[in-house]
């Protein structure tokens, strides 16, 4: 029987983390001579205060959702994907080689086709450290570690050596023919009354993130193959008893999560920088990790784990912008969070289940 | 609308007015931060510089992301800021979308020299001029017939470095080895001395005896190795002969602090167009001062300075890696 209601677990938790962050979030902004009151005023309305804040803060949030969701698949089937940083940056590739090379009529064929480039180079990507795992027993965490790095070095050869136009000097590919710009959400409100900010990156890739939690939610718990990465993850003897193949589990859950991955290529490289760039990953496969530790690897607290990350993002961005709070700090206040929501759980979770337990036994 | 919309959107008003009373100019660090040892941290002394002498102030902001390079930009630009000043080659791209919205700021843009837009600033430095001649200084200081070369990471602007420096090399002795390794494939090859420490005990075990690190804060790592070893090294970008005194034998200088200061004491003056500063400008050049005066001979001053007045004048030509996307003296 779980010892707290389910709302306690799904909102309480996390709550109390964030809290337990932003306190000391604030001692550590204070120690800096800065204004913590000001500081947080200043994240809110950068971020969550004008439709322009919010193109960003839904810029980064599509970013983490996807990388979010590709750790939370791999979650469920006990597997630690680490590699989302070269399965996107692989994906990457993917949407470049599409949109460049071949001529598409229309955004949506080329959004479609680009999707399917990104899928399949980020499930690629991960497909290797997944056979070696599922065959040879080659541990998971190490391996997509190490691809990162093979994934960041292909990506660099092929900039440098490959892709680069002629005459630039900057290690990116030429931007994409205007056919394949994606709409903006300040293009998709449009007609629908609703001025959105012009300059914000954010895209229709949300819609798209949006859809794949649905997809992933409808994947996990409600089809035969979503149940058997579940169970796989829970219990391995049990599920091999069960009649359900490690190897052909290992390797579909991580395909699905390097797609995931890969995915996200169409808001960065797609969406917003409309060409490939070498560092257009940025660390967003790491967050990701972050992300599905705080939404406890279920889509919809992949969501929210998402916005609140891009809020982070974007209020960040404003501080640089408009306060002297160095780089640095904003990367402690980021990390607090991570640490409270993720690394540091239990400290919260036990003396909550505590105190449950002990409400439970007055009430019995 | 609810109380709380109300709220905000008062408090971002107020911050978006706050913001356009100020008409400083600003400055925008590429992601390795204004404390990188090198290239950013060469405009943020040119900042400040400008700043202590005027007495005035100036608005910064340090990149995290690459999203962030466009919206920095119209962020200052809609704030007020003029001149923006900008760092490195990767402003390009947002700087060609951002520029001709606001064709009433004037953007100043160090390293690059490929855009058209009539306001903004390029400058463009010949680090080529610069390493050719720091190159002929090791070729001449080895006793070994090799001499290294730690880039950051594989780029063109790397290449462009490490190529003008096997020029040198080969120019004072044909039979030189050069030995070239790059720190790594993402950002952080930038700022990872531990990393630059074992690829100089690497170069050092195949022979060489000078270095020349063009890798940004990952070459403090490459002196100090350099100087524990007992062997030579080649600073970049600002003057680092101080840092290991009698054991970096020169820097190869790239003036960014002069351009920023120049920039900003022009303010809305500034004249735009395409600048490129090389040897004759005193854009580029090498080192000589207390600490490192024992290890250049006159034969070398003499050698380089010959070198440095004939590319000058125009009689001898580096090869430059940007013009044909290859070296001559260097497979990569």
């Amino acid at each position: 029987m779980d010892v707290m209601p389910k709302w306690a677990e799904v909102i309480l938790v996390p709550l109390i983390s964030l809290v337990l962050a932003a306190v000391l979030s604030a001692i550590v902004i204070l120690a800096i001579g800065e204004d913590p009151v000001e500081a947080v005023n200043l994240m809110v309305t950068g971020a969550l205060g004008s439709t322009y804040g919010w193109g960003y803060t839904l810029y980064y949030a599509t970013n983490f959702l996807f990388t979010g969701l590709a750790v939370s698949v791999a979650f469920h089937a006990g597997l630690f994907n680490i590699g989302g940083e070269g399965q996107a940056m692989l994906g990457g590739l993917g949407v470049a080689l599409a949109c460049l090379f071949i001529p598409w009529p229309h955004w949506t064929l080329a959004l479609l086709g680009a999707s399917v480039a990104a899928a399949l180079f980020g499930a690629a990507w991960a497909a290797i450290p997944a056979f070696l795992q599922a065959k040879r027993g080659s541990h998971i965490v190490i391996t997509t570690i190490m691809f990162n790095f093979i994934g960041a070095a292909v990506l660099n050869y092929v900039l440098v050596n490959l892709m680069r136009p002629p005459g630039s000097m900057d290690p990116a590919t030429a931007r994409f023919p205007e056919v394949t710009h994606l709409p903006t959400l300040h293009d998709i409100l449009l007609p629908l009354g609703i001025s959105f900010s012009r300059s914000a990156p954010a895209n229709v890739t949300f819609v798209i993130a949006l859809l794949a939690c649905v997809l992933v939610w409808f994947l996990l718990w409600r089809t035969w193959l979503g149940y058997e990465i579940r169970s796989y993850g829970k219990s391995e003897p049990g599920a091999k008893y069960a009649g359900i193949s490690p190897v052909v589990i290992t390797m579909i859950a991580m395909l699905i999560s390097g797609a995931l991955a890969g995915l996200m290529a169409i808001n960065n490289v797609m969406g917003e920088a409309e060409r490939l760039v070498l560092n257009a990953v940025e660390g967003a496969g790491f967050i990701g990790i972050a992300v599905a530790l705080m939404g406890r690897s279920h889509p919809f607290g992949v969501l929210l784990a998402a916005i609140l990350f891009g809020f982070l993002y974007q209020g960040g961005a404003e501080l640089a912008l408009w306060t002297s709070i160095p780089r640095e700090l904003i990367v402690v206040i980021q990390a607090l969070v991570i640490l409270f929501t993720g690394a540091l759980d239990n400290m919260v979770r036990m003396p909550l289940e505590r105190l449950f337990l002990m409400l439970r036994r007055r009430e019995a | 609308m609810t109380f709380m919309h109300k709220l905000l959107g008062g408090a971002a008003a107020l911050a978006l007015s706050a913001g356009a009373a100020l008409a400083e100019p600003a400055v925008i660090f590429d992601l390795g931060g204004k404390f990188d040892k090198s290239f950013n941290e060469a405009a943020h002394n040119g900042a400040q510089r400008w700043a202590e002498e005027t007495g005035q102030t100036y608005r910064e902001i340090e990149l995290q992301s690459e999203a962030q390079r466009e919206q920095a930009l119209r962020r200052f630009a809609e704030a007020g800021a003029n001149p923006i000043i900008t760092m490195g080659f990767a402003m390009a791209d947002p700087l060609s979308t951002v520029a001709p919205d606001y064709p009433d700021t004037k953007f100043v843009a160090i390293d690059v020299t490929w855009l058209d837009a009539p306001n903004v600033r390029q400058i463009g430095f010949a680090e080529h001029e610069g390493s050719y001649l720091v190159g002929m200084m090791a070729g001449m200081a080895s006793e070994s017939g090799t001499v290294g070369f730690i880039g950051g990471m594989d780029i063109p602007l790397i290449r462009h470095f490490a190529c003008g420096y096997a020029q040198g090399v080969k120019a004072v002795d044909p039979e030189a080895t050069v030995v070239a390794n790059m720190t790594g494939t993402t950002p952080a090859a930038w700022n990872d001395p531990v990393k630059g420490s074992e690829l100089t005990k690497a170069q050092i075990s195949q022979g060489a005896d000078v270095i020349y690190a063009a890798a940004g804060g990952t070459g403090v790592g490459v002196l100090q190795t350099a100087a524990d070893e007992d062997i030579l090294s080649i600073g970049v970008d600002s003057n680092q002969n101080h840092l290991h005194p009698g054991k970096v034998l020169t820097s190869m200088l790239k003036r960014v602090d002069v351009a920023v200061y120049d920039a900003l004491k022009a303010g809305t003056d500034l004249e735009t167009g395409v600048f490129t500063f090389g040897l004759a400008e005193e854009g580029v050049g090498y080192a000589l001062d207390d600490n490192n005066a024992p290890l250049v001979s006159d034969e070398m001053k003499a050698a380089v300075d010959a070198a440095r007045e004939k590319i000058i004048a125009g009689d001898l030509e580096v090869a430059s890696y940007y013009a044909t996307d290859s070296c001559p003296a260097l497979d990569f």
